[in-house]
């Protein structure tokens, strides 16, 4: 059977949209007041997708308790409560967009060692989503 | 082609336990799941069915036949039920969310009249879910 299992968590975190690759002017005409010096935040939702085989001794594509300290200690504990343009080393020369998050995470969760990274995606508010599946 | 997706809920005990193991393991394993009185969810199954409208009545499948093979299959069966204890088609395997999805799916697969199964989305709670897309690569359930 082709099954995936996901697995829903939840951050707070600011950004700024911003880059000196442009100017002020530039910046702020692409991206609004996201570029407000002073930042801004969001409740981001994280969906993260497992893929298959399911353990024949356990019924299960992963067991949370593998997952959930993989995820807390990988994404949660480093994004959580912070400022992505300030703590986040990815996003010292990368604009910390909700696509480049949603790079980023991936590339963070793909070690995940007991199943195969299917899928992250990213809430950055009720409106806007975004999946990247590497 | 076109997605139809019809929801329903159900309520449904169960526990985790490998008989294979020792007590010690599965409490290790399983954590709280694997406590023998067992506990609860109130399970969110999403049922998607793709195909062609049929050009007569505009429909992939209708509804109202959905949703009593929903009942008759998944409800009857494992609504207000234990899962460990009442539900043949589990009857040797660990109630995950993982198994009873793959078990809904070959109760649909061979139920299904018109269109063609495309996925079975289980919701265990909000924040965890597993999705069926049928045979293939990815491990017996």
């Amino acid at each position: 059977m082709r099954l995936h299992l996901t697995r829903r968590y939840r951050f707070a975190a600011s950004h700024r949209l911003h880059t000196a690759r442009l100017s002020e002017e530039a910046n702020r005409r692409v991206y609004g007041k996201c570029a407000n010096p002073h930042g801004h935040g969001h409740n981001y939702v994280l969906d993260v997708t497992l893929a298959g085989p399911v353990d024949a001794a356990t019924g299960m594509i992963a067991n949370l308790a593998d997952l959930d300290p993989f995820v807390e200690r990988e994404v949660l504990d480093a994004f959580d409560h912070r400022n992505l343009n300030e703590e986040i080393a990815a996003f010292r020369d990368r604009v910390p967009t909700a696509e480049n998050i949603c790079i980023e995470i991936f590339n963070r969760l793909r070690a995940f060692p007991q199943a195969r990274l299917e899928r992250v995606r990213l809430e950055e508010t009720g409106n806007n989503t975004f999946e990247y599946a590497g | 082609m076109v997605h139809l997706t019809r929801k329903i809920e159900f309520s449904a005990s169960h526990f985790y336990w490998n008989p294979a193991w020792s007590e010690q393991e599965n409490h290790r394993v399983f954590g709280k799941c694997a406590n023998r009185h067992g506990h609860g969810h109130n399970y969110v199954l999403e049922v998607t069915v793709a195909g062609e409208p049929d050009p007569v009545t505009g429909m992939v499948l209708d509804l109202k036949e959905l949703k009593d093979i929903l009942r008759r299959e998944v409800s009857a069966r494992m609504d207000h039920r234990h899962l460990n204890y009442e539900v043949r088609e589990l009857e040797g395997k660990i109630p995950t969310t993982e198994n009873i999805a793959a078990v809904i799916w070959n109760l649909l697969q061979a139920a299904i009249p018109q269109g063609r199964l495309h996925r079975v989305r289980l919701y265990e709670s909000p924040e965890l879910y597993v999705d069926c897309y049928g045979p293939g690569p990815g491990g017996a359930a």
